[in-house]
Parts: structure tokens; sequence; C-alpha cells
């Protein structure tokens, strides 16, 4: 378990693999986006994986190389081809761009579903693991739960404390599976992104009734 | 089943690692000039290695051997259909390196070979399943029969080794 703000080692390792759950895979991409320590980790753990490619055993192959045309074709159109779109707009630097082209810039302009008193939510749709968006007012804590898996919550808007320390925005705290996990909004409150690759457990018996409705 | 540990690049084969700078002068002869020779060189190095990567990924060896013609090995990594590079890097990593810059790269790569060659199989075998084979942290629980926690250390303690390998150099 690391309290460190940053991505964990083993987090990164398995992005650079392309291994890491879609819903940890955004919030991770989103933190790197805007912290240079664990984008220089994730260079290092990409020459890892080809590292590990390159003491692959070959199989032999049976047919020769595809002939040179093919490769012309590719090589021509590539500086036609258009970088990625940035997050531009309004509302540049709160939301990161690879969480932007999932829920758009504009915090405040989402529709937010209210769940208990200076408390909402946002289920983000996506294929595998759980995505949400949670806004709270000053003082006000997440619900408490622990995890069968694996969690990263990213602070978009504010900050959160958890016991642990404050987290502005751009940190993430990225824990274990079974660390219970209670963070509080700040003075100016917060909004925070959290990814799930299991449904967490949550220890109010009211949230557990009421989790179907939430889409939690 | 897919046999874990992968054996380094020895008994006949050419250990990639030996060819690295060669390596990026063909990157540059065929994205400059899509030169046919350049080209044939790298397939030759590299796509023994793509095909066996799609078989331990599943694909039997007409399958692999198409897919490692066509080097699209990115659009087959499971789960996470985009991973988005923050602004900048592309420039960063299309830019030729100086040449200390260059031999410093190498160097690098060769303490990464070196500290993945002396790792524990225990710790190599996660940072396989992730890398070669796509799997999530609690996929790779699961297959090895071990606890979450116990397949995020040991990729921990195997990534600071690699790191340690690399400070020496900074």
């Amino acid at each position: 378990m690391t309290m460190n703000r940053h991505l964990d080692d083993s987090t990164l390792m398995s992005f650079a693999a392309g291994a890491l759950p879609e819903a940890l895979a955004v919030v991770a991409a989103a933190h790197v986006a805007v912290c240079p320590r664990c984008r220089d980790e994730l260079a290092t753990m990409e020459m890892l994986g080809g590292a590990l490619l390159g003491s692959l055993p070959g199989a032999a192959m049976r047919s020769p190389a595809p002939a040179a045309p093919e490769i012309e074709r590719h090589s021509s159109s590539r500086p036609a081809a258009a970088p990625p779109p940035i997050n531009q707009g309004a509302a540049v630097g709160e939301v990161p761009a690879p969480l932007a082209r999932l829920i758009g810039n504009d915090l405040d302009g989402l529709h937010w579903r209210w769940v208990a008193p200076g408390s909402w939510l946002r289920h983000v749709p996506i294929t595998s693991g759980r995505l949400h968006l949670f806004k709270c007012s000053s003082d006000v804590a997440l619900p408490e739960h622990g995890h069968e898996g694996s969690e990263i919550t990213m602070v978009l808007r504010g900050t959160i404390s958890d016991g642990t320390g404050l987290y502005r925005v751009g940190e993430v705290c990225d824990i274990d599976e079974n660390v219970e996990h209670a963070p509080v909004a700040g003075t100016d409150g917060c909004i925070c992104v959290v990814a799930q690759d299991r449904p967490a457990r949550f220890r109010s018996l009211i949230v557990r009734l009421t989790r179907p409705w939430h889409g939690m | 089943m897919l046999d874990l540990p992968i054996t380094s690049g020895t008994g006949g084969d050419t250990p990639l690692s030996a060819h690295r700078g060669i390596m990026a002068d063909l990157l540059r002869r065929i994205a400059e000039r899509a030169d046919p020779a350049a080209f044939r060189e790298l397939y030759e190095a590299y796509g023994p290695r793509v095909k066996a990567y799609m078989m331990r990924q599943g694909a039997d060896a007409g399958t692999a051997e198409d897919l490692a013609r066509n080097l699209r090995i990115d659009r087959l990594r499971r789960e996470v259909p985009w991973q988005e590079l923050p602004e900048g890097r592309l420039t960063e990593a299309s830019s030729e390196p100086l040449p200390d810059d260059a031999m410093a790269e190498k160097e690098r790569q060769e303490r990464v070979q070196a500290a993945l060659a002396e790792l524990p199989l225990e710790q190599k075998d996660v940072v396989t399943l992730a890398y070669l084979e796509g799997l999530s942290h609690s996929e790779i629980a699961e297959r090895l029969g071990l606890p979450l926690g116990t397949v995020k250390s040991r990729m921990r303690i195997a990534y600071q080794k690699i790191r340690q390998g690399l400070e020496s150099l900074e």
C-alpha cells in the first residue's frame, strides 16, 4: 500500500503493460498527464516492456518480409495523422484529457445524482471496472468502504483527506484491497474521480441497500 | 496453458539488446525513406518475436504470423482500448537522440536487460504475465493462486531492482 500521492509502481507497471482494467487505466492516464514523476517512471517501464519482448525466443516465420510498397503506404500516411485532441476550452487543466474524452471538460455542467446531504455521484459508463465521479461539500465524507480489488482516487477539484494526509488537485490515492478508506472533502469541497476494478464493499447498510439505485 | 517463465534470447536467437543502436537506425531509415532493406532486416529480427508473443496470447501459428506481418500489436492489447500519451510525449519519442543520448539509452537498455535476467522467478513471473500476456493484477493473482497484495508487492520489488540497476547510471 502506498500513500504517496502518486500511482503505485505496480499500477504504473500494469498500465505500461496495457494490462490495467479500463476504469483504472483512465485514472492512471489522467494522473500521468499531469505528473512528471509518474511520466518518467512510465517511460522506464515501457522500456522494460521492450526488453521483455526482445528477450522472447522467436517463432520461425514461414513467409518472407512483406513487400516494401506496403511500408511506403504506411509511412507516407504518417505525417497526415492528426495528434490526439488535447484538453482545450474554458476548463483547461481541470479535467485531464484522458478523462475529458469520457466526461467532457465542464464538471459543473454534468448531471449529478444526489446520494446524501452534501454528496453527489456521477456514474461513468466503462467496459471494464467501475468509474465514478463524487462531488462533496466541505467536510462531507465519501461513503466509507473497503475493497476486494484495487481502487484509485484522483482529486479533480478542491482537496480530500483520509487520515493519511491531504490530497490536492491531480494527486492520487492508489490503495490495495482490504483497506478501509473514508476520505473527507476539504474546506472548499471536492470533486474526485474514483476507479475500481471490482465493486467496493460499503460499510453502511443504507448505501449497500440503495447501491443498485445509485449505479454503484 | 502457456509456459512460464520466458527464457532469455539465447540458444540460437540473437539477443536484440546487442542491436539496439542498429534497430534505431533501421527505424529511421524506414521512417525517412521507406527503405525496403531496412524493413526486411527489422522484420527478420522482430517478426519471430512478435509471432511468439501472439502465440503466447493464444493465437494459432498462422494467425500469429499474419499479425506479426502486420505489426499491429497495440491494437490487440486486451482490456484497455486506448491509452493516451500525455501532451508532448509523441514529439519527444520521435526526436532523434544525440549520439551521447543514444549511448546512454543503449546503456540503460542493457541495464534493464541485466536486471531482468537477475530477477527471482517469482518476480519475473508476475512481470511477464502482465507484459506478455496482458493480465491484470487480479487475473495474475487468480492464475498463480496468490493474494492480490502479493502480486502487487512482487511487481513493486521487481521494479525497484530494475530502478536500482539504472540509478547507478544517473
